[in-house]
């Protein structure tokens, strides 16, 4: 339990640190293309703008988004009692207000968790997943997403989501207006500075979403498995998820469909047919499964 | 530094020192009654439900009076009862009359497919789950509790401050062998 009280608080923090992080490369990207169209603050006042904007929205809005996205539906509990009995139970060992339970229609085993804080959490189960699971199986994967919610990694993982976007965005506004011309004051700039500091961008704009991906899913990684032992801890019974985590390996069709890259990360297991080769390791949401079957049993 | 001034500093210390160890203290208790509610809850949400489970069992289970009976007998007990280890005790019986009604109830196979009956013996089952979480996270809470309490020097200052240990919900080690139904 103490686990989970620093993690909170690392959370926490590691959000702040990723908006401030975030917004100075957003600055600096802005005041780029600002000296590429003649003023600085005005290409910094529209970058931090528009980021507010967008994370805003994204930030409030993206539990919504990605519920509508996966074709989720809400479920009570006259129509699926064991889930909604699970959840609420998982929910009091960990002492948070219950998620909402959501259901897909689909037979991949997968689930995946959604909530920026622990009020306006849901947990999503798929079809495929409730018929194959028993008791302990399916308490596994329900605490393995609420350890999710409980730290509010959810949190984390939306903000760097929402972030990445607009890095994207302005890097590609960025690049584009460079390519096409929009350096009309680029002579009265002039100078080895001006110069330097457009190179600097333009370097950066085509890293900044590469790296910040990257770190997104170094992340994402080290998360999942904090979150299959925080999980295990939940139930106090490790078994429980190894198993589940075991028949998930050798679903045939871990197909979800409706998950596309955005979504991704937020699965227990990925939703994308295992690609082997070191560039797909390097990109893979989630830990391989064997290596988290492994932490759990020698726990 | 006079030795006036350092003597108030010793003392500031040692009153933040106390201030900080009482309010944790009001916070470790207060999670440990909200956790204590939360058992409650459940138990109190188990009551209720049996005697739905004996009315839709009655008519089925015709010959298995003694069961049924110990459910309600071990229900009532588990009514009777006050302190937290006599709650706990209680409890496990009834989980155990449980245990055994549903055991029985696998021989019926009209019963096993009453819609009723189905949804009464998800109902229980997830509850009997709740319990079980609700009492982990009560006894992790008293934990807690208990060991800020006991460590020096605190243990000094909550005797003063009159905060005791609580009790964890669960039967003596002695008990816990015999979880037999008798009355």
């Amino acid at each position: 339990m103490r686990l989970m009280f620093d993690e909170v608080r690392s959370n926490k923090i590691k959000s702040w640190i990723l908006i401030f992080v975030f917004m100075i490369l957003i600055g600096f990207l802005g005041a780029i293309i600002g000296i590429l169209y003649g003023s600085i603050y005005f290409g910094l006042a529209i970058a931090l703008l528009f980021g507010m904007i967008y994370s805003l929205i994204g930030f409030f809005s993206g539990n919504s988004m990605i519920l509508a996205m996966t074709k989720a539906k809400p479920v009570t509990k006259k129509e699926y009692p064991y889930l909604y009995n699970t959840v609420e139970a998982v929910a009091i060992s960990a002492s948070i207000p219950t998620p909402k339970a959501y259901v897909i229609d689909d037979s991949a085993l997968n689930a995946f968790a959604t909530g920026r804080n622990h009020e306006t959490a849901s947990i999503t189960v798929t079809t495929g997943l409730l018929k194959t699971m028993n008791r302990q199986e399916l308490e596994g994967v329900v605490a393995h997403e609420m350890s999710h919610i409980k730290n509010y990694d959810i949190r984390v993982m939306m903000l760097a989501a929402v972030l990445i976007g607009i890095v994207t965005l302005l890097s590609d506004f960025l690049l584009r207006s460079f390519l096409w011309g929009g350096g009309r004051n680029r002579d009265s700039k002039g100078g080895n500075i001006g110069i330097i500091l457009i190179v600097v961008g333009l370097v950066l704009a085509v890293l900044s979403p590469i790296i910040g991906e990257m770190i997104r899913l170094a992340i994402s990684r080290k998360r999942e498995f904090m979150a299959d032992a925080n999980g295990a801890i939940l139930t106090r019974y490790p078994p429980g998820l190894a198993s589940a985590l075991r028949k998930i390996a050798s679903d045939p069709d871990p197909f979800v469909d409706h998950a596309n890259k955005a979504t991704a990360h937020l699965f227990i297991s990925t939703p994308f047919r295992n690609k082997k080769g070191f560039v797909s390791k390097l990109f893979m949401t989630h830990p391989p499964i064997e290596e988290r079957i492994k932490r759990l049993e020698a726990m | 530094m006079n030795t006036s001034t350092i003597i108030i500093i010793i003392l500031a210390v040692f009153v933040l020192f106390v201030i900080f160890l009482y309010n944790s203290l009001i916070r470790l208790r207060n999670q440990v009654k909200n956790s204590w509610a939360q058992i409650d809850v459940q138990l109190k949400r188990r009551n209720d439900l049996i005697p739905n489970l004996v009315e839709a069992v009655k008519g089925y289970m015709k010959h298995e009076k003694g069961v049924l009976e110990n459910v309600t007998k071990a229900r009532t007990q588990f009514l009777k009862a006050t302190s937290i280890e006599g709650k706990a005790k209680a409890s496990n019986m009834l989980s155990e009359t449980l245990k055994s009604l549903f055991a029985v109830s696998e021989n019926y196979p009209n019963l096993k497919a009453n819609e009723n009956f189905m949804q009464l013996q998800e109902e229980l089952s997830g509850t009997e789950n709740k319990i079980a979480y609700s009492r982990q996270h009560y006894n992790d809470m008293v934990m807690f509790f208990n060991t800020k309490i006991e460590k020096f020097p605190n243990n000094i200052f909550a005797n003063m401050l009159s905060f005791k240990q609580e009790q964890m919900f669960e039967a003596t080690e002695a008990e816990k062998k015999n979880v037999k139904v008798q009355f």
